[in-house]
């Protein structure tokens, strides 16, 4: 059974009546659950996919592995949070395996990332290391395939 | 040459289907969004099309038995067993086809003697008259009707009975109304039969596809009806596999054995790289067709409340991937509705007598489509259906 987060999660933009015909409720219920949602924190945001690289050609984007050392009593949340504050920051995240923290972070060029993370993130305190990719092409980006919908291979009609 | 008088005049007779006669049409105008495909839009499960590769890679591409391979057999029989709690003898009961069609064809031909009647549901799938008749048997139509939610009733079935009548095709759930038959009514149906010598072939080919508290019920299933059932079923339908042509048979060993000869001798066995891909399918795709059958039933609900709301009377479908609205309300003819839905709005649904004289007034509506799709052509639905009202 297809909850109401799975279908926001692929069209945020369907309405309450659209979201209700769907899941076979009232439009009155759809709304209540979806403000539910949003209250609880359950969904936080809602935000279109760009094509960034045709929306604005220089445009740079970048993933930033920070190697971090864990403080006494909060771990990894204090530099997270810090680096979480900077606007140019897209997406902060603790991972497992080589290094600590992936750092999603958009810039007007390649200088411009250059210097956040030597002058902003590098600095931090307990900030070890840090290894900068950038990111070339992208293919998908939550569900969503760059190159458009395949198309239809199925014959008009058929019984 | 004078084709007309040396061409098999049983052939000659057939008429090609309505469905054909409207992709002429169809295909005609360009940019068409299509409502009109019976067929699932979801690529075939990655692990199926993956074993195929795997045995091609192998050069496994002998023939197999004629029945099939022994191992795809078994495994459908434990289909069948697990899902509607019938057993089959995997080697002398279930045969493997070319899709479910042939499998009907086989049926047909191994019972029908000249003049025998066979009575099929109709609005129904457009190959049961022909395939009849071809057999040399003679199609008796009984209709099913929106009033009974497009179910075949006990009294309409004991009106068409007569000495002759040999089998009932029973085509549930529906293509193209949708119809399922629940196991009290399915009860009911064999009451009429039970002390007559009368087949029943009963089409399970979307048997998946059920959207309803109750699940699917073979006829197989039903207190006695296993010694008369020619169970159809396949994998176009259930696991998104039209392409690969993949249906099979279940039936008591006698009948088998009579419709195996023309497999053997028409098609000596199914196409082996589809026969390995299927029993992946059915032992490890269970959650594929789950996942497909949610995201059906999400459109399902989407489409039938959006033709109420346009005033386009709409049954609830419990099972398929169709819709059928009724269209009496505009005055129009099924033809005319989606003629002119077609040159006016460039959406392209299937005329309901298409499926058969009963079809009239109605109009097939596959939701084998994303919701974003569904959603472009019910507002050009809609929007054709004021122009509708202002124009006439």
């Amino acid at each position: 059974m297809k909850t109401l987060v799975d279908l926001l999660r692929e069209n945020a933009r369907l309405s309450n009546e659209q979201l209700a015909s769907i899941l076979g409720i009232s439009s009155e219920m759809a709304a209540a659950q979806v403000k539910k949602l949003e209250e609880d924190g359950i969904i936080i945001g809602y935000s279109a996919i760009i094509n960034e690289e045709k929306y604005d050609k220089n445009a740079v984007t970048a993933l930033i592995e920070l190697r971090v050392s864990p403080q006494v009593e909060c771990g990894y949340d204090d530099v997270a949070k810090i680096i979480a504050q900077y606007d140019e920051v897209d997406t902060v995240q603790l991972m497992s395996g080589g290094f600590d923290l992936a750092v999603i972070i958009r810039g007007k060029s390649l200088r411009d990332i250059a210097l956040f993370v030597s002058e902003r993130l590098a600095t931090l305190d307990g900030v070890l290391s840090t290894t900068t990719h950038f990111i070339l092409q992208r293919y998908k980006e939550k569900g969503v395939n760059f190159s458009g919908e395949e198309a239809d291979e199925r014959s008009l009609v058929s019984p | 040459m004078d084709y007309d008088k040396l061409l098999s005049r049983t052939v000659r007779e057939v008429k090609f289907s309505g469905i054909r006669k409207f992709f002429d049409i169809a295909s005609t105008v360009e940019n068409v969004i299509s409502l009109s495909v019976g067929e699932p839009d979801f690529k075939t499960p990655w692990a199926v099309r993956k074993e195929a590769i795997k045995t091609l890679e192998k050069g496994k591409t002998a023939y197999t038995a004629n029945s099939g391979l022994i191992r795809l057999r078994e495994v459908i029989a434990e289909y069948i067993n697990r899902k509607v709690g019938v057993s089959y003898d995997p080697k002398s009961e279930i045969v493997v086809t070319v899709g479910g069609s042939e499998a009907i064809d086989c049926a047909f031909r191994a019972i029908l003697n000249p003049g025998d009647e066979v009575i099929v549901v109709e609005p129904g799938f457009v190959c049961y008259c022909p395939l009849v008749s071809m057999a040399g048997g003679t199609p008796v139509v009984v209709e099913t009707k929106p009033e009974d939610k497009f179910k075949l009733t006990p009294r309409a079935l004991a009106e068409k009975i007569t000495p002759k009548t040999k089998a009932l095709v029973l085509p549930f759930p529906n293509n193209p109304t949708g119809a399922v038959m629940h196991r009290r009514e399915l009860e009911e149906i064999a009451d009429v039969i039970r002390d007559k010598d009368i087949f029943v072939i009963s089409d399970e080919i979307y048997s998946e596809l059920t959207y309803c508290d109750e699940r699917h019920v073979s006829f197989a299933e039903i207190e006695g009806m296993r010694e008369r059932t020619i169970m159809i079923n396949g994998f176009s339908k259930a696991f998104s596999m039209t392409g690969w042509r993949m249906g099979y048979f279940a039936a008591p060993k006698p009948i088998t054995t009579q419709m195996l000869k023309i497999h053997q001798y028409a098609i000596m066995c199914s196409p082996t790289t589809s026969q390995y891909a299927a029993i992946t399918a059915m032992t490890e795709c269970e959650e594929d067709v789950r996942r497909m059958r949610d995201e059906y039933n999400a459109r399902r609900r989407f489409v039938v409340k959006g033709f109420n709301d346009m005033g386009l009377y709409c049954f609830e479908p419990e099972g398929a991937f169709y819709a059928f609205p009724c269209i009496k309300s505009t005055g129009l003819t099924s033809g005319e509705f989606c003629t002119r839905l077609l040159n006016s709005k460039k959406v392209a649904i299937v005329p309901g007598d298409a499926f058969g004289a009963s079809g009239e007034g109605f109009v097939r509506v596959s939701y084998a489509y994303s919701l974003a799709h569904l959603n472009t052509a019910l507002e050009r639905i809609k929007e054709f259906l004021e122009e509708l009202k202002i124009n006439g």
